[in-house]
């Protein structure tokens, strides 16, 4: 049993020792395996050619954000991780996204069972006219989960897991519209969490909600980056300095620039980065 | 120069004035014709049945005599018809307005299947009235029964409730629905674990709404042949029976001044049914209007 | 901290054979429910025709759109439908008369003049008068609106065109009201503004801005109305009489297509006999009337649609 364990962990340092030979040499330093990877992605909206040549690496345990001018295609490409971009009927691909070595086009992997792994969280707070409860256990029932005791832990982790079970421990059974925007985010970061996703992708969580509201996601961000890999989309280039360890500035359906946070914001290579990030168009 | 002559202008502004105020007052008048004929036929109907709705009229079988005529048959044949006609028109309208918003493709087919339920709605109800005579009570042989008026009305409130539904399914927020399957819920899983929940209030007003037309509905229970006069009620769907409509409009074609008051009280034992459906209906419509 | 691992049970659920047997199975049923409605069309269709088919064996098809007398119930029948259809057409134009001028008028009181607290009031009440059953609104006619009549005219007989005509109408106005309201409420506010801004009275706005704006709606909402009427079956049952006939007199009794099957069906039409095969005949044009109503309600708001 030990021996395995130990089989596996030094397997595991084989497999980040290969990705971080790969990043020297492709350029970009990086410190642990990566999630997701584009390979020439390319999407089409009709005749639309709104993601060109997408290659990007997304690492574990960090918080990438993408950024760029709206319009860009950061929105498609997050929803392209997932999958939920093809609910728009006249979508269609090419290239191939890799989720932890697996092609997330593949038939194998089902789409319900891609965004089981990688859960998101939606611009706008969308909690379901249902219950705290409920909404927070929807996932778990969803998927199978039926015992009332596992769900009660489920909910109650998944609620302190988004620093929000404390303001509505008492109140699990009133209905989730009743509360603050900035709370309602929380459930929806609590509703992902409770399926315990590998990522979590967001898609401008904070562009709906006040300033207070925005700091304490921006903090619980920090806190789920122990346990997951986020990546965000953000249209504020300050969220993006102040949260994210890398980040991919899009522009006009291409990846402009992808390097350290601090690089980017710093000391970016493209004119086109060093002009967006220094406000001076977006 | 000027083009404009001003003096004529504010010359003429009273005269405009007064006109607009008097069509003000006029389309006024025209709005209140509703509430006029409302209040008419409510008091004039209730001066001339209020003595008689008696507990014996509630507990009385149809008779030739107006004095000891009731109305008992008709409002339990109406219960046992409404108990045919709610279930079936449900499954069939919520299905398809499910099918509709949620699975179909957009192509020709869908597009046809809407327009056909369109003019459905427009169909005369005495020409369904001709179509479950023919293959209901004919062709299936299910005489002149619950079932094949029940049968009947589900088809003829179908196109209300689809409708009903249909727009209570649009009014669930695209974000809900992306909110669930970006968890890997399966497509059904979202639809009848959210969507549906979320769009029932609608759906039930629809319903209710559409029930509330069905139970007064008369022409096609006359064109199936449902009997004016029973000294029972049904055992079973496959029975026949009276129905509250139907009752009225034999009572209204009697002769005798006395039938009259009958037809008056008939109307409103109708009439309240219809209010409670309705208040019910209103009630859960303003309750869930503003969930979004 | 926890003593499940979620991963690992929603792993194990994942390959779940009756969600994945819905997922398949839901989608055909709910087509198969989706395609009573069809059926039914087709089962209207198929009514209509076959016993229609079986009349014009019988009775030519010349004698039945132009001969003008309409004896169904005689021993020497005669089956002319312009009888009944002038019956029909008779308590359209009294409906419509009612109705139209009406309708529109509630309707541009809503959308335009009325406060928010008088719509909350008014359109419940316009939505119950919706609701009343047509044998209530029948009653009416006989009991009340005849009555009234004939006082006034004292020339009019019992059964007449204009009593039923009159309710008929009424009964019209909350569907015109409301249809139209809808197409006015659409005309975006910017448009009223325009002319308001200008010095224009609330009436000319009406007038010249969002009456001409909203015509496509407002227009299908009347034809839709004439549907209705052509349609509506009780009202006239019991207020019209049963004297078909291919005059102009409104105040005499008549009967209309929908009033004939009803007094054929009261009864018992034999089955098999030349009366009752002419129920569907009745029945079909009746359907087509109202169809071609429908259909043309339906081309001009899509035809004229305004874009705003």
């Amino acid at each position: 049993m030990a021996e395995l364990k130990m089989k596996e962990e030094s397997v595991m340092n084989e497999a980040v020792r290969t990705t971080e030979q790969q990043n020297q040499e492709s350029g970009i330093v990086q410190s642990s395996r990566s999630v997701f990877e584009a390979k020439d992605f390319n999407l089409w909206y009709g005749d639309n050619h709104a993601l060109q040549n997408i290659n990007l690496t997304f690492n574990e345990n960090e918080i990438s954000a993408i950024i760029g001018p709206s319009g860009c295609g950061k929105s498609t490409f997050i929803k392209s991780l997932n999958r939920m971009v093809e609910l728009v009927p006249v979508v269609h691909t090419e290239g191939d996204i890799v989720y932890r070595d697996q092609n997330i086009f593949d038939k194998s992997l089902t789409v319900e069972e891609l965004r089981t792994k990688v859960g998101m969280v939606f611009q706008k707070p969308n909690p379901f006219p249902k219950s705290i409860y409920d909404n927070v256990a929807y996932g778990a029932r969803v998927h199978g989960i039926r015992k009332k005791k596992v769900l009660d832990e489920i909910v109650e982790k998944s609620l302190r897991g988004a620093a929000i079970w404390d303001e509505v421990k008492d109140r699990l059974n009133a209905n989730a519209y009743g509360l603050s925007g900035g709370q309602q985010q929380r459930i929806c970061i609590a509703r992902a969490l409770a399926i315990e996703p590998d990522v979590i992708l967001m898609d401008e969580p904070t562009s709906a909600l006040d300033p207070i509201s925005t700091t304490k996601i921006e903090d619980l961000m920090q806190q789920l980056k122990e346990k997951y890999s986020i990546i965000v989309v953000t249209h504020n280039m300050q969220q993006a300095a102040r949260i994210s360890d890398k980040t991919a500035f899009f522009y006009q359906g291409y990846v402009v620039e992808h390097d350290d946070t601090k690089v980017i914001f710093e000391n970016p290579k493209d004119k086109r980065t060093e002009d967006y990030v220094s406000g001076r168009f977006g | 120069m000027q083009l404009v002559d001003k003096d004529q202008v504010s010359k003429s502004l009273g005269g405009r004035l007064f006109f607009n105020k008097f069509m003000k007052v006029l389309f006024l008048l025209c709005t209140m014709v509703g509430l006029v004929v409302l209040v008419t036929l409510i008091v004039d109907t209730v001066l001339d049945g209020w003595d008689h709705l008696t507990w014996d009229f509630l507990t009385s079988f149809s008779s030739s005599r107006p004095e000891s005529a009731g109305i008992y048959g008709a409002i339990i044949g109406s219960i046992w018809l409404m108990a045919v006609t709610a279930p079936v028109a449900i499954i069939l309208s919520v299905g398809t307005a499910l099918y509709l918003e949620e699975y179909a493709p957009k192509n020709k087919i869908t597009n046809f299947i809407t327009v056909n339920i369109s003019n459905l709605a427009g169909v005369p109800s005495v020409v369904f009235g001709l179509l479950g005579l023919t293959i209901f009570v004919r062709q299936l042989s299910l005489g002149n029964s619950v079932m094949a008026a029940g049968l009947t009305l589900a088809l003829m409130i179908m196109p209300v409730i689809v409708v009903a539904s249909q727009e209570a399914i649009r009014a669930v927020p695209g974000s809900v629905r992306e909110a669930s399957t970006g968890m890997g819920a399966t497509k059904w899983q979202t639809v009848s674990r959210i969507i549906l929940p979320a769009a029932i209030p609608g759906i039930i007003t629809g319903i209710i709404l559409a029930l509330s037309r069905a139970i007064g509905e008369t022409a096609p229970l006359v064109v199936i042949g449902v009997p004016v006069s029973l000294l029972v009620t049904p055992n079973s769907v496959f029975d026949t029976f009276q129905a509250l409509p139907m009752q009225i409009y034999n009572w209204v074609k009697m002769p005798q001044e006395e039938f009259q008051y009958l037809t008056a009280a008939g109307i409103i034992i109708l009439l309240l049914i219809l209010f409670l459906m309705n208040s019910v209906a209103i009630f859960i419509r303003n309750k869930y209007s503003k969930r979004f | 901290m926890s003593e499940y691992n979620i991963r690992e049970m929603i792993q194990n659920n994942k390959n779940n054979k009756s969600t994945k047997f819905v997922e398949k199975a839901v989608p055909t049923i709910l087509f198969i429910i989706t395609s009573v409605s069809i059926l039914t069309t087709i089962g209207i269709l198929y009514t209509l025709l076959s016993e229609t088919f079986i009349f014009f064996t019988r009775v030519p098809f010349i004698e039945f759109i132009t001969a003008t007398e309409w004896n169904a119930f005689s021993a020497d029948p005669t089956f002319g439908i312009i009888a009944l259809v002038m019956g029909t057409l008779k308590i359209v134009l009294i409906s419509t008369i009612v109705a139209v001028p009406v309708g529109l008028g509630a309707a541009v009181y809503l959308s335009e003049y009325a406060s928010d607290r008088v719509r909350r009031i008014i359109k419940p009440i316009l939505e119950i008068l919706a609701g009343i059953p047509t044998v209530v609104y029948g009653t009416f006619a006989i009991t009340f609106v005849t009555p009234l009549i004939r006082e006034m005219f004292p020339g009019v007989s019992l059964y007449n065109a204009i009593s039923p005509g009159v309710v008929v109408g009424i009964m019209i106005v909350p569907m015109i009201a409301s249809l139209s309201e809808d197409a006015m409420s659409s005309v975006p506010r910017s448009t009223r503004e325009g002319s308001l801004g200008l010095g224009a009275t609330r009436f000319e706005t009406v007038l010249k801005v969002v009456l001409p704006a909203a015509a496509s709606g407002i227009i299908a909402s009347f034809v839709l109305g004439i549907s209705r009427a052509i349609g509506e079956t009780m009202i006239v049952s019991i207020a019209a009489g049963s004297t078909p006939g291919a005059d102009f007199d409104l105040s005499t009794s008549l009967q209309t297509m929908t009033g004939f099957i009803v007094q054929v069906t009261s009864g018992d039409a034999a089955f098999g006999t030349d009366l009752y095969y002419s129920l569907y005949a009745v029945g079909m044009t009746l359907f087509i009337f109202t169809l071609v109503m429908n259909l043309a309600a339906q081309w001009i708001t899509r035809r004229f649609k305004e874009e705003y």
